[in-house]
């Protein structure tokens, strides 16, 4: 009981990073922009997270610096694909390769420093719960704020206006365009708010998952959170069970080893990327349900006025 | 109707590099006024529409709304002032219920309280006899359906000019008369409409006054009712084209094409699986297929084509199978396809005829070795181009360049001239200048005189009678008897087009 309370503890910190970037993506998609710039705007939410918690001490700050990192990013992106109307996958791309290169010169001096991370913090009476307050209820400030996002990305999407709104754009931005809606400020927005979350997510790898930085930390989440909407045919319950699920079967072949299992260390690391993937093709089976949620303009450049 | 003038425009011009669209303008539509827009495509009534819908802004000219003088910059502009418009191509979003659709065009406040909403889509639509239950998704309303939800959305932000654009062009005859009987309700409680149409009949029926252009000027203004079909026709095409073919009686010989039994699941999403299609094809005739788009006719075109293979069923052409062959195999065998989209499917934009003559009649001897033989390409498009009469500046100008009616000329010409024993033609002359429909008409009576078979998918009844010996309807991808032309009433076909055929005896008892 005390070992799978913890596997489960383990889960839920391992997939919070993949959780952040992967709903973030999974509203920028839904406005019909693909962008491929995960990986780079998470590396520069990680380094301006680090720098920042390191120079001035304080985590709430650094938090910002990365949120603004990713959202910065975010936004070189928007001026090419939504309002210059450039290939998105080629923008995406160039993004992700620029902020590999930019955070590894930007953290170059860092490299090997540390500071204190993020501590867990007990909910009063939520952690008493046995197993789920351990697993959910006593875990550090950035995963209650993912969860709170989760909550929040539900409600937006299935039951808000602007939800609404985005669905309506993300379908079909000439036929939103003439029922007067503004496709590029809601792409805009949209793209930013990826930003942020990817933003965030590095920060919760360089400011608690491990307190440190290094080179190319994010260890391709990015890339994985991008095959993760997509798999969870855009739907945050969906994105949710992915991303812990892919957390767990990174814990599982940390603890399998640990019972003394003989397998080769590469197959299991593996295990994490192989499972989440199985999983959610399973899930997605049904091609009509996946049509509802699929935003039919993803990666298509809007022209307004043609 | 002596009423108040609701909309006036005067002089509007609208240029787009290399066209003058609209040519200085004139249309006044009073309150409670049903005004037809004719014209034929690319005369400049989509521009002048999308003037008046704010989605364009015009180069000169006023527009008057009420008896003041307007700007309208944008579509939600227009919708503030009480335009509403019903696009062509609908202008929903298939993946949210009508109710989402709905509340997209209405103010946030109206748009809060969707039970509310609920009950006013209730109460409108049941008000005009339109029927709709604001819950279900969009995709899986049928064609009439959603332009009904259209035209809710329109009456519920109260507007007072209601647009249509080409509305009975997806409507069984049926529906038409549905439409009809809601406009004129609309337009006696004072609610001005625009009918866009070409449809020369059906103006005449419904609209109190009409205004033709041609070439981006108005040509003329009439009374439908009171002049006849032709000369409104007239105006809409000048004097020096003709209106019509005139067909003489076909030569049937053997059976060509033998489709059994032919089933076939759609791979398109919000697709329609064909079911237990039979029919058969005789040298030097063409079988007409009628219905409401959008119930099989793409998926029966691709099972003939090859380009999805049959899940049930036999196709046979004269006597050999065709189920296992590819379409280029098929196309060996002397099969020709002309689809639907010209761009894009009959033809690649980018690339000039002369390679576009390749994508199909490669087998004309214009490929040897492996490698093109540019010679003989550019032959056989300079061929197409002189016998079939497109208008280009020649075999090197792109496909994108070409209208829409010398590209269909072109397309059908290509394939004409491979001598081709069977040819599938889907809505050959949708948005085709009358000039080019003619051609295009004259065309494939041509190849059926040599003793081809045509297939003609059509959603234009006038063409099929017309053109047809024997004419059936697809209804959710199951088809109907097909009976002589002749014998065939509209009424009868319109009720086919609605399913309002039985199931497999019926089917039977007619092949």
């Amino acid at each position: 009981m005390e070992l799978l309370t913890n596997i489960l503890a383990a889960m839920v910190v391992a997939g919070t990073p993949l959780l952040l970037v992967a709903l973030g993506e999974l509203i920028c998609e839904r406005s019909g922009v693909l962008n491929l710039g995960q990986e780079g705007m998470m590396l520069m939410g990680a380094v301006a997270g680090f720098v920042v918690a390191l120079t001035t001490g304080s985590l709430a700050v650094a938090v910002f610096a990365s949120v603004f990192a990713g959202i910065g990013m975010a936004l070189l992106f928007a001026l090419m694909a939504v309002t210059l109307a450039a290939n998105q996958y080629a923008a995406g791309l160039a993004l992700t390769i620029f902020g590999t290169g930019l955070s590894a010169f930007v953290g170059a001096g860092f490299v090997g420093e540390s500071i204190d991370g993020f501590e867990r913090v007990a909910i009063p009476l939520l952690s008493d719960i046995p197993v789920i307050g351990r697993v959910l209820f006593h875990q550090d400030l950035l995963v209650y704020f993912s969860l709170v996002v989760f909550a929040g990305i539900w409600l937006f999407l299935h039951h808000s206006r602007g939800g609404l709104l985005l669905r309506a754009v993300g379908e079909d931005p000439d036929a939103a365009n003439a029922n007067g809606l503004k496709v590029l400020v809601v792409r805009y927005l949209a793209v930013a708010f990826g930003g942020g979350m990817a933003g965030l997510a590095g920060a919760y790898l360089s400011l608690a998952y491990t307190p440190m930085w290094t080179e190319n930390m994010t260890a391709g989440r990015g890339w994985i959170a991008l095959a993760l909407v997509v798999f969870a045919t855009w739907r945050p319950e969906r994105v949710l069970i992915g991303a812990w699920l892919f957390g767990a079967a990174s814990i599982l072949h940390l603890v399998l080893q640990g019972l003394g299992w003989r397998a080769s260390t590469e197959l299991l690391a593996m295990l994490p990327y192989v499972v989440t993937i199985l999983m959610l093709v399973l899930l997605s089976w049904n091609p009509a349900r996946t049509r509802l949620n699929t935003p039919l303009s993803l990666g298509q450049p809007y022209r307004p006025g043609r | 109707m002596t009423a108040a003038l609701r909309l006036k425009l005067e002089n509007i011009v609208k240029e787009y590099p290399g066209c003058r669209a609209n040519d200085g303008i004139d249309l006044t539509v009073g309150a409670g006024e049903i005004h037809a827009l004719l014209g034929e495509n690319g005369a400049g009534k989509s521009t002048l529409m999308k003037v008046i819908y704010g989605v364009v802004q015009p180069d000169e000219g006023r527009m008057i709304w009420n008896g003041h003088p307007v700007t309208v910059d944008s579509p939600a502009r227009a919708r503030e002032m009480g335009i509403g418009m019903v696009f062509q191509h609908f202008s929903l979003f298939e993946t949210l219920t009508v109710a989402e659709n709905i509340a997209l065009g209405l103010p946030a406040d109206e748009a809060r309280d969707r039970r509310k909403l609920d009950q006013r889509i209730r109460e409108v639509s049941g008000r005009y006899g339109m029927a709709l239950d604001p819950r279900r998704y969009v995709s899986t309303l049928s064609v009439g359906e959603r332009q009904r939800v259209e035209i809710v959305r329109c009456l519920i932000q109260e507007s007072t000019l209601l647009i249509l654009d080409e509305p009975t062009s997806v409507l069984t005859p049926q529906e038409v008369t549905a439409l009809f009987a809601t406009l004129r309700q609309l337009s006696s409680e004072g609610c001005s409409i625009l009918f866009i149409s070409h449809k020369l009949e059906e103006v005449r029926s419904l609209c109190h006054n009409a205004t033709v252009l041609r070439q981006g000027k108005v040509s003329g203004d009439c009374r439908p009712g009171e002049v006849s079909a032709a000369d409104i026709a007239r105006l809409m095409v000048g004097d020096d084209t003709p209106i019509s073919t005139q067909v003489s009686a076909a030569q049937t010989g053997d059976v060509l094409l033998d489709v059994r039994n032919l089933g076939c699941k759609s791979r398109a999403p919000f697709g329609t699986s064909l079911t237990d299609v039979n029919f058969q094809l005789r040298q030097g005739e063409i079988v007409g297929i009628a219905g409401v788009a959008g119930n099989g006719q793409d998926e029966l075109l691709k099972a003939l084509s090859g380009e999805i293979r049959a899940d049930w069923g036999e196709i046979e052409l004269d006597g050999v199978r065709m189920n296992a062959l590819s379409p280029g195999q098929r196309r060996k065998l002397g099969v020709a396809i002309v689809p639907e989209e010209r761009l894009g499917r009959g033809a690649v934009p980018g690339m000039s005829l002369a390679e576009n003559a390749l994508l199909t009649a490669s087998g004309q001897d214009l490929v040897g070795r492996g490698m093109i033989r540019f010679g003989r390409v550019r032959s056989f498009s300079r061929e197409v181009i002189r016998r079939f009469g497109v208008r280009c500046i020649g075999e090197d100008s792109t496909a994108a360049s070409l209208s829409g009616g010398n590209l269909q000329k072109y397309i059908i010409g290509r394939e004409a001239l491979q001598n081709p024993r069977m040819l599938v033609a889907s809505h050959p002359t949708w948005g085709v200048d009358v000039g080019s429909a003619v051609a295009i008409h004259e065309a494939l009576v041509a190849l059926r005189d040599e003793g081809a078979s045509i297939l003609l998918v059509s959603e234009d009844l006038d063409e099929l009678f017309q053109l047809c010996s024997r004419i059936g309807a697809l209804c959710q991808g199951r088809l109907s008897p097909l009976a002589r032309t002749a014998e065939l009433s509209i009424e009868q076909l319109g009720e086919w087009m609605a399913g309002g055929f039985g199931s497999a005896e019926a089917t039977h008892a007619a092949a």
